[in-house]
């Protein structure tokens, strides 16, 4: 089995994947199987999916010589620029994707899930141009944390419905979600956030987000006449790193790098490090690694970044990481943190927290690849998202807001 | 008594097994017991045991509610042994319910092994379908538990055959696409549901869940399903209660009704 291969027609990347999930859920999982797999090979499909792209999201984005950050770095820091795209973060190409196969499907309504609300306002943003009504859970938590992104929903016409069950977070808002598509799933699509959950999922999400790569690819090799020596991405639930990973797993000279939340960091338990802080089991839909206790019930994730605050992963990052083709490293809270300012003081450019914890990889990585190489690193870097949404929270953090405002810093993630 | 013992004697009877449902360590370990108890005497001929999770996709409000207090209060993978292993000795014909991750971190053998031990005679799983469920499916033939998989009015004909294929003991019919708790009305999906079990295995008893709460819904069920399947409205009877002992009076009461239900067959 080769990755380009993989998953398998019921979805396994080796032992990951699959699906884990009630029966009455298989039969729309298979339909929605079905219709991909016709959409993939439909080329009035996909040209459609590449002219929203073009000429309404602003794909495909720079990759862009960052040569401050680079000296600052010591290694040649290739920006992927998703931050510039419509929605501001990578989003924006899984939630056109999976509404144009709502609308193939017949299905009128969509529904998400959301932590701090980035998903969720792509996924109004989708269902508002392509006329699909739209139906976001959120956990009570988030939206009293993120009550911008609950307007921004509701001004493109979505329902947003507060989840006030389990820990009020991310993972419960998915479970709602679940249980609204298991019992609306003739009229509905579950327009699912990033590359993990049931087959198809984590098969069709990597596909809709696989040009970041295969963009990528190509602008590197115009750019400087060939491969990086290596590709960083932050993990979450992975879709940003699986989208710019999967054109180049063949290329074995690439080394991958993922780089997920640590939190406070991995020793102390409060962290969001699937993989480097996880075990092996079932959450969502399919097999990966996650956070849990000795009985299998999952912990709560903890990290400074909303984006990555979920205690799951991917099945296809789990399987890159056992096979060994990609690399997974836990980034503190601090160090995403100094990386976000650095990029901010270095280029102009104020990323997504996600982001940073991809730029603060890439420094660690920087003199490790040096030292193996005997020469200076070409490290191509996926800027996922834009900071704008963070603004509250770096301010916090970095102790800069106005001084009557008292805000803990952690809170608005 | 054996699961199969359970369906062959309620058909003997004319009527229908009452399966209760109520969550382990719910609120605490000792009470769940206390409750699950009354519920057998009270005329539940199967307690269905519900492994609190803390991300139970499958279940509405108030069995939510139930597991999380359950596992607030500190409940453990192996309490839920030791309270299936009391219940069967108070004479229960026990199954247990559960999403799977908690089994896979246990050891799909050792699970199957300690499940036997403690006196449980079969296992429901509702995230987990045949096509995931090889090592279940070896271990629970190795260790002599039932296994119970579910069917929903979305279910093909083929997957329809094929999980009753994998079933022993009963199938497990959602009488609706949704999640567990009572509704107002039995679905009118269940009936056809059922008869397209029965089309494909004559001889599997259908236990039919989601939405049934009272003795008169029990009996509308019993009409058509081997089995009826009751959770959220047993459970309710503990949460609202404002005491104890209230709680276990309204329990043994609408155990009662149910077990009228299911004998009314109406």
């Amino acid at each position: 089995m080769t990755a380009q291969t993989l998953p398998d027609l019921a979805g396994h990347f080796g032992r990951y994947g699959g699906r884990f999930v009630p029966e009455a859920l298989i039969k729309a999982l298979d339909e929605l199987d079905a219709a991909y797999r016709s959409a993939k090979n439909d080329p009035e499909f996909q040209a459609r999916f590449q002219d929203l792209l073009l000429n309404y999201a602003g794909v495909p984005s720079l990759l862009y010589r960052a040569t401050r950050l680079s000296e600052a770095l010591g290694a040649e820091i290739l920006l992927k620029r998703e931050d510039l795209n419509h929605t501001g973060a990578h989003k924006v190409r899984n939630v056109l994707g999976q509404a144009l196969l709502a609308k193939r499907m017949g299905k009128p309504r969509v529904i998400a899930e959301t932590g701090a609300g980035q998903h969720g306002v792509a996924s109004a943003t989708a269902a508002a141009l392509l006329d699909l009504e739209c139906t976001v859970y959120m956990g009570e938590m988030d939206t009293e944390r993120q009550a911008l992104n609950v307007a921004r929903m509701r001004m493109l016409g979505a329902t947003v419905v507060p989840v006030t069950n389990g820990s009020r977070t991310l993972k419960d808002a998915l479970n709602e979600a679940l249980r609204d598509w298991v019992t609306t799933v003739d009229t509905t699509h579950y327009l699912l956030g990033t590359a993990a959950g049931p087959h198809p999922f984590p098969e069709l999400v990597r596909d809709f987000v696989g040009g970041i790569g295969v963009e990528a690819r190509a602008q590197c090799l115009e750019l400087i006449g060939k491969l990086p020596d290596a590709v960083a991405a932050c993990v979450g639930g992975g879709s940003n790193a699986i989208g710019i990973f999967h054109a180049f797993v063949p290329d074995s000279s690439v080394r991958l790098y993922g780089f997920e939340a640590g939190g406070d960091g991995v020793e102390t338990g409060r962290h969001a490090a699937s993989i480097t802080g996880g075990s092996v089991g079932v959450l969502h839909g399919n097999r990966t690694y996650l956070l849990q206790d000795d009985d299998g019930q999952t912990i709560e994730s903890h990290s400074i970044s909303a984006g990555l605050d979920y205690p799951g992963v991917g099945p296809e990052h789990a399987w890159l990481n056992d096979t060994g083709r990609a690399s997974y490293e836990p980034v503190t809270d601090a160090e995403a943190m100094a990386a976000f300012q650095l990029l901010c003081r270095t280029e102009g450019i104020i990323p997504a927290i996600e982001s940073a914890h991809a730029l603060a990889g890439a420094a660690k990585i920087a003199p490790r690849l040096r030292e193996e190489l005997g020469r200076t690193p070409t490290i191509v870097v996926n800027l996922s998202g834009r900071g704008d949404k963070d603004v509250h929270t770096a301010g916090a953090y970095f102790g800069i807001l106005d001084p009557v405002e008292t805000v803990v810093p952690g809170e608005n993630t | 008594m054996s699961i199969a013992e359970t369906f062959a004697k309620a058909k003997s009877e004319n009527r229908s097994v009452l399966v209760g449902c109520m969550p382990a360590g719910f609120p605490t370990v000792d009470h769940s017991i206390e409750q699950m108890i009354a519920m057998h005497e009270a005329g539940c001929d199967v307690i269905e045991v519900e492994l609190p999770y803390s991300d139970p996709v499958m279940d509405g409000p108030v069995i939510q509610k139930a597991s999380d207090i359950a596992l607030a209060n500190g409940v453990r993978t192996r309490d839920t042994l030791k309270i299936i292993d009391a219940v069967s000795n108070a004479g229960a014909t026990v199954v247990l319910m559960t999403y799977w991750n908690p089994i896979e971190k246990y050891g799909v053998d050792a699970f199957a092994r300690d499940l036997a031990a403690a006196g449980a005679t079969g296992l429901i799983t509702p995230d987990l379908i045949p096509d995931e469920a090889q090592e279940w499916i070896a271990a629970s033939d190795k260790h002599q538990i039932d296994r119970t998989f579910l069917v929903a009015p979305s279910s093909t004909d083929e997957r329809l055959a094929m999980t009753v294929a994998n079933c022993r003991g009963f199938v497990y019919a959602t009488a609706l696409m949704g999640v567990t708790g009572a509704r107002t009305s039995v679905s009118s999906q269940a009936p056809e549901l059922v008869a397209r079990v029965r089309k494909a295995d004559p001889a599997m008893p259908v236990g039919v869940g989601l939405g049934v709460g009272t003795g008169k819904q029990a009996a509308e069920v019993a009409a058509f399903a081997d089995g009826v399947i009751v959770g959220s409205a047993l459970i309710r009877c503990v949460l609202e209660a404002p005491d104890r002992a209230t709680g276990l009076d309204r329990l043994r009461a609408l155990s009662a009704e149910l077990a009228e239900g299911v004998r009314s067959r109406v």
